[in-house]
């Protein structure tokens, strides 16, 4: 989910610049958004405590100055000892930073203030940055500038929600602390017995840091209004209502998987043809350039076929669902359904954020156990990046959406069909949840026994999210991911299958000495062997699973051109699809082994081979007995 | 001056003052850095649609906490 230039992190060589700082602050003050304003990098935003979990660096150029700039992870204190705040007190107290911008939130500036002076007590430059300024003046909250930057003893200025204003002024103002123009004090900070350092005197520390913020506050915020962001309070009563709440969830999730479905049905089916067409054009230009058989089978059959399924029947659905998905993470209701669901997660040993890390792993399984560091305890942690998997990530979503068109809409697309599939997948991603919930469960109370720790969770106001700025932009983001993991993975991925297809050693292929070898297995669990050697080649992306189908199938003997599903359905029809074979490819979707790049994040973030295994174990064994279930039941009908 | 009680029994829209926080290390830290310590002011906003977690109001900002860890926070109510 992070987008940082490639090209730009390695300009911004730490060597290479004048002046080093960091961007610190309390989670979602919207630290990276100033980033992107200061470096005109695009890191994701969103309105939920922990979007930014790790580092990104940038540059930016101030006068004739050169920039580097590093947003560190929100925290909430530099006193407490876990997980991603230990990294951004590393970051401040041993590396060398010329200046540190200290985003807080002006609607909670006490708080955050109490974070400004941990900072202050271990880095004598910096800048305070009054963002969400805005919003605080909409809701009768008045700081005075002058007053807060002399108690403090370091500049301030204001900035706004979105960005943009006063964003030349903070650029100054760095850059005046940087070269020495202005001089920050610390006359007034009259906390130097502390030592923030030291784990010992941590409840006399941060209750006297709280009463310097409080008195600070007190001399330089006046509140107008005593009710404050009403929206916010109107909204919360309708979206975490006993009644409405949970049905709304779900409405929410319906809308947003039916306008995927309908959306992504008529810019697929476009994009087949232009693919079919360019191949039909490629098989001339191929002939007339006299290409042997060997090399027109695996540009065009193996790599151009694989890509093409990828680009025309993945890119689609993940262009449509993600803006969308950016948007309601903009709107602060992913905190929401944490809160909303927590207390079955509890009641499963695990942590309501747990929920959060889930909705990232619906974008990419790999970002989503990145993302369960947000969760604190080591436990609780743990069942949320093993059970991570479970959420069917983008490179299986489609499979799922073509497979439930095929097989459960009917081949032609009308309105009552893609209520259908929306309604199915409500259904798919509820059966994820329980899943989730029952090996959390499971884990909890097996191997992870341990003592359930606290929860501990900031809702932010609803913000109006900045529709056309994140459409456009997860747009462009997504399509460029899914076009670059189609070219570095799936054309690979093509070629190598077609070899295996291709390569025979008296008169079979060594795919159909693979799948003959896994057909057995394969029919028991109510697939057949196509499949499975499909799931265990698309180890290293799960796009590639149904391109792998398809070749198999065609290089068999069935020579079919498929360009649209309905001619898909044909093809598997033809070798002997049922629903059954649909409804187990489905739940072997689900439940098998993360893909390469996940079980590597997992390695990282657990630092351990064995979680590791387990993590690909449980859901492959589960798949298969759920498989083998399914299919026992089916056959009795 | 009224009872103290635990802050899952503090009635929604209630202010109480924070008496003292009783919770287990672990989380006792991450509640402080919510400004939830002695002397501070809380209001319970509302509860989720399953009863538990419950919102809270402290230093303007809305935080969520579980029943089980208010059973350790006493306060006094206004």
């Amino acid at each position: 989910m992070f987008s940082t230039d490639k090209s730009s992190l390695k300009d911004t060589d730490i060597s290479n610049c004048d002046y080093k700082i960091s961007l610190a602050g309390n989670p979602n003050v919207g630290k990276s958004t100033i980033f992107n304003e200061l470096t005109g990098l695009r890191q994701h935003t969103g309105n939920w405590t922990g979007k930014t979990v790790e580092f990104a660096r940038g540059s930016c150029k101030i006068n004739d100055a050169e920039f580097c700039v590093t947003d560190l992870p929100g925290c909430y204190s530099l006193l407490s000892f876990s997980g991603e705040e230990v990294v951004t007190r590393e970051c401040l107290t041993k590396n060398r930073n010329d200046c540190v911008v200290i985003v807080v939130d002006s609607g909670v500036i006490e708080r955050n203030l109490s974070f400004a002076l941990q900072v202050l007590s271990v880095q004598k430059n910096a800048v305070l940055c009054l963002n969400l300024c805005d919003e605080a003046e909409k809701n009768g909250i008045k700081i005075d500038c002058d007053e807060l930057s002399l108690n403090l003893g370091i500049p301030v200025v204001r900035t706004c929600a979105t960005g943009k204003k006063g964003i030349d002024e903070l650029k100054q103002k760095i850059y005046e602390v940087c070269s020495g123009k202005i001089k920050c004090f610390s006359v007034n900070r009259n906390f130097e017995g502390i030592d923030i350092l030291s784990e010992k005197n941590y409840e006399q520390n941060i209750e006297k840091l709280s009463q310097i913020s409080k008195k600070i506050s007190c001399a330089c915020v006046k509140y107008e209004k005593t009710d404050l962001n009403r929206r916010t309070k109107k909204l919360d009563k309708i979206l975490t209502s006993k009644v409405t709440g949970i049905p709304i969830m779900l409405a929410m999730l319906g809308v947003l998987f039916w306008i995927t479905v309908t959306g992504a049905n008529y810019p697929s089916e476009w994009l087949s043809c232009l693919f079919g067409f360019v191949k039909e054009k490629l098989y001339i230009l191929f002939e007339i350039l006299h290409a042997p058989d060997v090399v027109t089978g695996l540009l065009i059959d193996g790599v151009y076929t694989t890509l093409s399924w990828v680009v025309s029947v993945m890119l689609p659905p993940m262009a449509i669902f993600f803006p969308l998905f950016s948007l309601i993470e903009d709107s602060g209701y992913l905190p929401r359904i944490a809160f909303n669901l927590d207390k079955y997660f509890s009641r499963c040993g695990a942590h309501g954020k747990q929920s959060l890390s889930m909705a990232m792993g619906l974008g990419c399984n790999a970002c989503g156990v990145t993302g369960c560091r947000i969760i604190e305890s080591p436990k609780e942690r743990l069942i949320a990046i093993l059970t991570n998997n479970f959420m069917p990530c983008n490179g299986r979503f489609p499979t799922i959406i073509a497979l439930l068109l095929m097989f459960f809409a009917g081949t032609a697309f009308t309105l009552s069909s893609s209520l259908e599939v929306a309604a199915l997948l409500i259904g798919i991603i509820v059966f994820c949840v329980l899943i989730t919930l029952l090996v959390s469960k499971l884990l909890s109370v097996t191997i992870l026994k341990g003592e359930q720790s606290g929860f501990v969770l900031e809702l932010p106001p609803y913000r109006k999210p900045q529709i056309l700025k994140t459409i456009v932009r997860s747009l462009l983001d997504r399509t460029l991911f899914v076009l670059g993991r189609a070219v570095a993975v799936a054309a690979p991925a093509g070629a190598i299958i077609w070899i295996l297809a291709n390569v025979h050693i008296s008169d079979v292929s060594i795919l159909k000495y693979c799948t003959d070898f896994l057909d057995p297995f394969g029919r028991f669990i109510g697939v057949d062997g196509v499949i499975i050697m499909a799931f265990i080649l698309g180890f290293p992306a799960n796009e590639t699973v149904i391109p792998i189908i398809i070749m198999s199938y065609m290089a068999s003997g069935t020579l079919v051109y498929y360009s649209s599903y309905d001619q898909l359905f044909q093809l598997l029809s033809m070798n002997g699809w049922t629903i059954t074979t649909a409804v187990c490819t489905i739940i072997l979707c689900i439940l098998h082994y993360p893909c390469s790049t996940t079980c590597l994040t997992i390695k990282k973030e657990t630092g351990s081979l064995k979680w590791t295994l387990v993590s690909m174990a449980l859901p492959t064994a589960m798949g298969i007995v759920l498989c083998m279930i399914t299919a026992g039941i089916m056959r009795l009908f | 001056m009224k009872e103290k009680c635990s802050l899952d029994k503090l009635p929604i829209g209630i202010t109480g003052i924070v008496d003292r926080v009783n919770c287990n290390e672990n989380i006792k830290n991450r509640i402080f850095d919510f400004g939830i310590m002695e002397n501070s002011l809380i209001v319970p906003l509302f509860s989720s649609p399953f009863g538990d977690p419950s919102a809270y109001l402290v230093k303007n900002a809305v935080v969520a906490l579980r029943k089980n860890d208010c059973k350790d926070i006493i306060v006094t109510p206004v």
